[in-house]
């Protein structure tokens, strides 16, 4: 049954993510960012049959719904139309797939080095409860730290999208 | 038979390499970002993976600060494009050659 449910979402998650990048029907930027939705939210399955419940909740809040609204918002607010016309470089498809032959030829070595091997049945449970335990304790610096940098962010944005004001 | 973590790696960097086929061959900034996204996501699932099949929930702990990074990423680079948009009346890299405005 989960053999069937991780076939199921790995193959919407990689379907959907070439859809992104090259869908053949339309070169429209908000038709990538509805797939790029779609993407996201498999992905978000894969999580839960990782027994990781929380992150998967995230994933659907932030991504799907943070994230993709503010990039529907500029893609909105930026009137995109003249770039559809435009067709693949022959040097960039060719160079692109050569970066990707090359990054699949080091995985695959890196995996033959190092076996993963069968370890005992996994047990860990990405509950809240759990999660925030750890968070609130060993990584207690870095989520500050986190904090910080969120407020950097929102200064920052606010000073970028300011119009001049002479 | 359920999958064991050789299946997530891989559906990890098959998105992964989806992605920076993405951000090589589309020009238009927007589509960029998206797939620059797409490939945070392949290293998120790929940390919740080893996470899971390690009996460990640190790599829990970094997907969550990967993804709130993620989020201030996209706010500060979407601001900036939509700056660039104001200069230059484009959002296609080839139109963004030049690093004077």
């Amino acid at each position: 049954m989960e053999a069937v449910f991780f076939y199921l979402f790995a193959a919407a998650t990689l379907l959907c993510g070439f859809l992104v990048i090259a869908n053949p029907f339309s070169r429209n930027p908000v038709t990538s960012a509805m797939f790029l939705v779609l993407t996201i939210v498999s992905l978000a399955g894969l999580f839960v049959l990782l027994h990781a419940f929380f992150l998967a909740a995230v994933q659907v809040l932030v991504y799907a719904g943070a994230v993709m609204v503010l990039f529907l918002f500029v893609i909105m607010l930026l009137d995109l139309q003249a770039e559809e016309r435009r067709s693949f470089k022959k040097l960039a498809l060719a160079g692109g797939g050569l970066a990707v032959v090359v990054i699949a030829l080091l995985a695959h070595a890196a995996v033959r080095e190092s076996p993963l091997g069968t370890a005992a049945p996994p047990m860990v449970e990405g509950s809240p409860r759990a999660l925030g335990k750890l968070l609130f304790t060993e990584y207690l610096l870095p989520f500050e730290i986190l904090s910080v940098l969120l407020l950097v962010a929102m200064v920052g944005v606010i000073l970028l999208s300011r119009k001049e004001a002479k | 038979m359920t999958p064991g973590l050789e299946h997530y790696l891989v559906v990890s960097l098959l998105l992964f390499a989806l992605g920076l086929l993405g951000v090589i061959i589309r020009r238009n900034l927007l589509v960029i970002y998206m797939s620059l996204e797409m490939m945070l996501n392949a290293a998120n699932l790929a940390l919740v993976a080893f996470s899971r099949f390690n009996n460990n929930l640190n790599g829990q702990v970094m997907v969550f600060f990967i993804i709130t990074v993620a989020a201030a990423e996209v706010a500060v680079g979407l601001a900036l494009i939509v700056a660039l948009y104001r200069q230059r009346q484009s959002a296609h890299v080839e139109d963004l050659a030049t690093m004077k405005l």
